[in-house]
């Protein structure tokens, strides 16, 4: 990495130099920003539904539709620019959800200690243990999942035990500080000590970890997606892939780029995203970039 | 122990401790016994889970303050807990199974007795009894082994005897084909830090991890099987081709190991390099210690260094994580197995899914909880074994 020379202009020391001093984390930034303004831009230039045409199913590449089409007819491209939105407004509220339930637990319980922090470990331990996926696939099928958002709100639910228990931790060593010391003897009050003094320290940690509850919150609801127990209405990139899927998309020649299209769109916003941790790294805990 | 204590205090206290051993062990085996009598005849329980339960119920009450009691009276609460959910999250939240199957079939004419008597019959609990009762009756059947009946009538813990072994051979070669690679990469990534092996092991292996085992699956099918035309998959999905009988014959099992190839590839890829990654961190940390240094001082062989002092320590770090990876290739195996129609329970859980058959799902799901609470637990324990450290901290702490 030293081999980088900051740019002219650039301060050697901030925030935009450590950003850009790590090549795979720069990249990172790039996949991530491109996926996301392509997915912000394309609905307002294209319609959302994409025409079908029944003259023209599984054809391969061509001029006039890029990508080829799909069992419908439907321009493969069009359907791959327009079918990020629910992948990643579901990845940023589930993320969302978790971080906030396992923020506020995590330093609460490492704060307060005794009952209440026993009591949290032993409901972590426990939630651990089920598979998240199988819960998911079983609440799936019980209570039909109608709309993005319950799916959001419920992966946010049962993914936080882990980065509870990170936050906790962190916070364990961060609360023998003198500033908390300080804010105990001001008598701040907990809810003041905890989330306006103790908190902000980790913002860093917690963006990072928000990032990994992202990428972890999208492989959750697109494996739905895959196993059909998602509302398959509507286009995404789970939906395509279910559906190139159960039309045999694979087994013909011209329908391998309507399934590698979306999967190549979701194992790239994937790599982007935990690829991009790692400049948020350099930027919050500089030692490590030294090392 | 205190260090001042003289060999004669050692003696004595070690004799102290096995006369109370003895003594335990003893009111251990009466504790056992009576359990026991009160389970098969009087209750009239299954043997094998009296057995099982007075093995519990005795080792509870006489040996508290060991750890592996402890930590498997915290597995058994875990269980406990997951199978109270399953059955109010089936019988009590709004628009549940109960509710619709008996809403179904009075829709369809039935009157609503008899309606209410096959749902019944489906979850194995009476839908007009208190439900503290049904609760109770839920609970005992498990305790039997009792898990309620497919929809094809079929006992569900013999259906899913037929899927679980699938799975965990499967995941079980996975993981090992996967931490033996891994730790290997990871021991050459740290002996040669800041090198070409090292950064092109990182990416790769980083960008692996990054990818979802259901996309790695279908792309190992899109690729190898119609691009590259590596293998027919039409030949190798499934658990065995048609025809087989299964029995430990050679071919057999030359044939399961072929089916059993794509799932285990689809596994070992998504994780092999997040275990060399951790590997490397731990072996890196291990090599700046004292102890290594003075092996080298000792003019010990380098093979002997990297085995012996710097790979056992290592490796000691991983066991913990095992069991946490275990669970989620497990949980992850049900969409990899429905791409490769893999006979596991990942698959059978799909297609209990689709049928709506909830008794099924209901095991399955406990199933599945009760394979990872075990893989946890046996991790747990022999990572106690491993690194005597552990054991001493746990001992320090009940005495």
């Amino acid at each position: 990495m030293s081999t980088l020379t900051p740019s002219p202009g650039v301060p050697r020391h901030g925030i935009l130099y450590r950003l850009t001093r790590n090549k795979v984390g720069v990249a990172g930034f790039i996949i991530v920003g491109a996926i996301v303004v392509m997915t912000v831009v394309a609905p307002l230039l294209l319609s959302t539904t994409v025409p079908s045409d029944a003259q023209n199913t599984w054809s391969g590449p061509s001029t006039e539709h890029w990508l080829g089409t799909d069992n419908t007819g439907k321009d493969v491209l069009h359907q791959m620019l327009v079918g990020g939105g629910t992948v990643l407004f579901v990845g940023l509220v589930a993320a969302g959800i978790t971080t906030v339930i396992a923020v506020v637990l995590g330093s609460l319980a490492a704060y307060l200690r005794g009952p209440i922090d026993t009591f949290l470990l032993q409901v972590t331990d426990i939630v651990m243990t089920i598979p998240q996926i199988v819960l998911l696939a079983v609440l799936g099928a019980f209570f039909q999942l109608t709309s993005p958002t319950v799916l959001a709100v419920l992966i946010g639910c049962l993914s936080w035990p882990i980065l509870m228990r990170s936050i906790r931790a962190q916070v364990l060593s961060l609360k023998e500080r003198e500033f908390v010391e300080a804010a105990k003897l001001l008598d701040l009050g907990t809810p003041r000590i905890v989330f306006v003094e103790i908190v902000p320290n980790m913002a860093g940690y917690i963006l990072i970890n928000f990032i990994i509850a992202v990428t972890n919150a999208i492989y959750a609801l697109v494996g739905m997606y895959v196993l059909g127990l998602a509302p398959l209405a509507g286009a995404n990139w789970g939906i395509m892939i279910r559906k190139a899927w159960t039309y045999g998309a694979m087994s013909l020649p011209e329908g391998t780029l309507y399934m590698m299209a979306p999967v190549a769109m979701i194992a790239l916003l994937q790599l982007g995203l935990i690829m991009l941790t790692r400049s948020l790294e350099e930027v919050f805990n500089p030692r490590l970039a030294e090392g | 122990m205190v260090a001042t204590e003289t060999d004669d205090g050692h003696v004595t206290a070690r004799r102290r401790r096995s006369f109370g051993g003895w003594v335990r062990f003893g009111l251990w085996c009466l504790v056992w016994g009576a359990t026991a009598v009160i389970l098969l005849p009087v209750l009239d329980l299954g043997w094998i889970s009296a057995v099982t339960i007075a093995t519990f119920i005795a080792s509870m009450t006489c040996y508290w303050g060991a750890y592996i009691t402890k930590r498997v009276a915290r597995s058994v609460l875990a269980i406990g807990i997951v199978a109270s959910a399953v059955f109010f999250m089936v019988r009590l939240l709004p628009g549940n199974p109960v509710d619709v199957a008996i809403a179904r079939l009075t829709a369809e004419g039935v009157p609503y007795e008899q309606a209410a008597a096959q749902a019944a019959a489906f979850y194995s609990f009476d839908a007009s009894a208190p439900l503290w009762q049904q609760y109770l009756e839920y609970m005992w059947a498990l305790l039997n082994g009792d898990f309620g009946t497919t929809l094809t009538h079929v006992p569900v813990l013999e259906k899913i005897g037929h899927h679980l072994p699938w799975t965990l051979f499967s995941v079980g070669i996975a993981l090992i084909i996967s931490v033996s690679i891994g730790l290997f990469l990871g021991m050459v990534m740290a002996y040669r830090r800041g090198g070409a092996i090292d950064h092109t092991i990182s990416a790769v292996g980083s960008a692996l991890h990054a990818i979802p085992n259901y996309l790695m699956a279908l792309m190992i099918v899109v690729v190898g099987g119609v691009q590259l035309k590596l293998f027919t998959l039409a030949d190798i999905r499934g658990t065995y081709t048609a025809g087989q009988t299964p029995g430990l014959t050679m071919e057999f099992i030359q044939d399961a190991l072929y089916h059993a190839t794509l799932p285990v590839l689809a596994y070992v890829l998504t994780t092999v390099g997040t275990w060399a990654l951790i590997m490397k961190a731990s072996t890196t940390q291990a090599l700046g210690e004292d102890y290594v240094m003075v092996a080298r001082a000792r003019g010990l062989s380098g093979g002997r260094i990297g085995t012996m002092y710097v790979g056992r320590n290592a490796v000691l770090p991983l066991v913990a994580q095992i069991a946490t990876q275990a669970g989620f290739v497990v949980g992850g195996a049900i969409f990899v197995e429905i791409i490769f129609a893999y006979n596991g329970v990942g698959y059978a859980l799909y297609s209990a899914l689709n049928d709506r058959d909830y008794a099924l799902i209901q095991g399955l799901l406990l199933v599945i909880t009760i394979t990872v609470v075990f893989a946890n637990l046996i991790a747990d324990l022999s990572y106690g074994l491993l690194d005597p450290r552990i054991r001493t901290v746990g001992d320090k702490e009940d005495s």
